[in-house]
């Protein structure tokens, strides 16, 4: 492999390195008109992964389409990425009739098994039990599945990580650990969440390899992911990947880091914007152009604005759904109380 | 027919379950080599081998974590989790997790699996090793809750757990575990969500559940002599709850007892007897009876521990007290 930093000509297909490239875009307009969104109260909820583009989308482009997700709270646009349409997407976080999981989770934790992601939990670390549990299924049905487990820094100090760590490493389980350091855990800095001199060191102590990579340059991230993927798949066990990289923006719609975090830093880290990283490597490769870019992201923005537009035309979601799914079969005491409860007033907007 | 004891019927269950269906695979701490700490589940790793039934480090979330896990991608797994106490280790994946993501996802994603669990009195192993913790399963949604009484109906409800598309939570007792009885030869399944009419009576209904079935079938056999006569009802499932039985037995006899090893607050007698006072009122003759363990933690000395749990000689003289 040439060195990362002085790559003369690209290490990937042109197709693979310019979908990374324009969903990175997608995801950072996306982002951008979501919280707009927030902040003018048509979205009650929101996570960007702004200046974390890189990690999640060079790392999920890695896996094959039977694959599984199970993300943190991050990587809804792997989803994008794996052929999620926009709209239903959106749906997900106005929590509307669009909605293909009806309402029931709050925005930024859609899924689809469509495209093989399941829910993120706001339980943090649960994931990562469940993902390695996938993972000794497909090894069990003999089948060539990986599974993509992500996490944040924060996620690391919970017991769920180290024992779904420790179950990988001892049943060799196909699955991959994708950690995002971002640097921050809400506001808990990663120099306070763990005394360890990495999160990549923590996989030694659970029997398997962890590489550290620079979660900004998609070229990096996406070689060690696809190096651990294609490890998994062929029977060689779990790796633990951290991306180290850096977020942005604030946790959530309902945080604000300029309380805890000093905004030169943030300055520092908004020079090694992932987007600028990877667009300059295209450029220099002579396969994008600033025509292109423009195209881009005019096109992109056009995209995003016209499935809010539609988005927003749905409906909510009909009340008698919520009954729905709890259990497979509808149960009599559920319909009961579906009753009693349709015999009753709306509340909520429609009541006002 | 053949007699098993209790614990015979749950290796007996699994092994039916896994020779049909090569989906349903096995996993908890020393369930494999060593059959089991109660001795359930001997045989299995010889029948079925260690890639279906496996051995696991010791991670109550991990194995509760990793099943739900195989159940969202195809697999149907039965996890153990040696004591029922050790839920609150994994509660996190039982009641925020494997009863909630159908219903997130919108159904897209099944997770039929099954944790079975040692649960209950009988042992002197205490607060942390002996509670009965069915209640705490039953007040969360989207999860199912078994209970069986003798070995014929842990044998058939384990395998209609198994079959079921639902994550069933299945408690077996561990005081019941050396107890025999008759279950029918080959292949047998049972149904979730139906209780059982033990025994007719014309006075009271006594409701049970588990350990404290026979406990209640003798107290209603020294009530008879005295010239109370009591129906007796084996709940056998709190999720589904079979309402129509229970609100059927009460009305004939217009008293209703319940016997459960719940602390007082919140155990499933509070809710039987609010669907009771709710659906029955004018047929009562009565007040509604709870025998429960007292809310407090369970003792682990004898003498203790014996003088927590409801016994026969208290539910006689609960009901000679207040069924007249």
């Amino acid at each position: 492999m040439q060195p990362l930093h002085k790559l003369e000509t690209p290490p990937l297909p042109r197709e693979i390195l310019l979908r990374i490239y324009r969903e990175m875009v997608r995801l950072r307009t996306l982002d951008e008109r979501m919280m707009t969104l927030q902040r003018q109260g048509r979205v009650g909820f929101y996570g960007a992964c702004t200046g974390q583009e890189a990690a999640t989308l060079a790392s999920a482009i890695a896996l094959e389409k039977s694959d599984w997700i199970f993300p943190a709270l991050r990587e809804g646009g792997a989803m994008l990425l794996r052929g999620f349409p926009l709209v239903p997407y959106l749906c997900q976080i106005f929590g509307n009739a669009g909605d293909e999981t009806k309402g029931r989770q709050m925005p930024s934790h859609m899924a689809s098994k469509s495209v093989h992601q399941v829910s993120w939990s706001s339980c943090i670390g649960t994931q990562l039990p469940q993902a390695v549990g996938a993972a000794m299924a497909a090894k069990i049905k003999g089948d060539r599945t990986v599974v993509a487990a992500y996490l944040g820094d924060g996620a690391t100090s919970e017991g769920d990580f180290h024992v779904a760590l420790n179950f990988a490493g001892v049943f060799k389980a196909p699955v991959v650990f994708i950690c995002q350091n971002n640097h921050w855990a809400i506001s808990v800095p990663s120099s306070k969440q763990t005394a360890s001199e990495s999160i990549a060191i923590k996989a030694q102590a659970y029997g398997f390899g962890g590489v550290k990579v620079d979660g900004n340059d998609a070229v990096a991230v996406h070689a060690a992911v696809k190096q651990a993927v294609d490890k998994a798949r062929s029977g060689g066990g779990p790796t633990l990947v951290e991306c180290e990289t850096y977020r942005i923006g604030a946790h959530s719609s309902s945080d604000d880091p300029t309380r805890y975090r000093d905004e030169r830093e943030v300055e520092q880290w908004r020079k090694r914007d992932p987007l600028d990283l990877l667009r300059g490597r295209l450029q220099s490769w002579g396969i994008w152009s600033a025509r292109e870019e423009d195209e881009l992201r005019a096109k992109v923005l056009e995209e995003v604005n016209a499935a809010i537009a539609e988005a927003e035309k749905k409906p909510e979601p009909p009340r008698e759904s919520l009954f729905e799914d709890v259990y497979s079969v509808l149960p009599w005491s559920l319909r009961e109380q579906r009753e009693e409860l349709l015999a009753s007033p709306p509340a909520g907007k429609t009541s006002q | 027919m053949a007699e098993l004891t209790y614990r015979e019927a749950v290796a007996a269950g699994i092994a039916q379950e896994m020779e049909r269906d090569e989906r349903v695979v096995f996993l908890g701490e020393d369930v494999a080599a060593a059959g089991g700490v109660f001795k359930t589940t001997v045989g299995l790793l010889e029948k079925f081998g260690p890639c279906r039934v496996r051995d696991t480090p010791i991670s109550e979330q991990a194995i509760v974590g990793a099943a739900m896990g195989a159940a969202m991608t195809g697999l149907r797994p039965i996890a153990e989790i040696m004591f029922s106490d050790f839920f609150g280790v994994s509660w996190d994946m039982i009641a925020n997790e494997i009863a909630k993501a159908r219903y997130m996802c919108a159904g897209q994603l099944a997770l039929p699996l099954v944790i079975r669990t040692a649960n209950g009195s009988g042992s002197r192993f205490g607060a942390q090793h002996s509670q009965s913790v069915e209640n705490w399963v039953m007040a969360v949604p989207g999860l199912k809750v078994v209970a069986p009484s003798n070995p014929a109906d842990v044998k058939g409800l384990l395998a209609a757990a198994v079959r079921d598309p639902d994550p069933v939570i299945f408690f077996e007792h561990k005081g019941l575990y050396a107890t025999k009885g008759e279950v029918p030869d080959g292949e047998h399944v049972d149904r979730l969500g139906t209780a059982k009419v033990l025994r007719q009576g014309s006075d009271v209904t006594i409701v049970a559940l588990a350990a404290m079935v026979p406990r209640a079938l003798q107290a209603a056999q020294r009530l008879e002599k005295e010239g109370i006569s009591a129906t007796v009802v084996d709940l056998r499932s709190l999720v589904p709850l079979d309402t129509k039985t229970l609100l059927v037995e009460t009305k004939k006899t217009g008293r209703l007892y319940t016997v459960e090893e719940n602390p007082r607050l919140c155990g499933w007698g509070a809710e039987i007897a609010s669907i009771v006072a709710e659906e029955a009122f004018y047929d009562l003759d009565g007040p509604i009876v709870r025998i429960t363990t007292p809310h407090v933690p369970l003792p682990a000395a004898d003498e203790l521990e014996d003088n927590t749990v409801p016994t026969v000689e208290r539910i006689v003289e609960t009901v000679r007290r207040t069924a007249g």
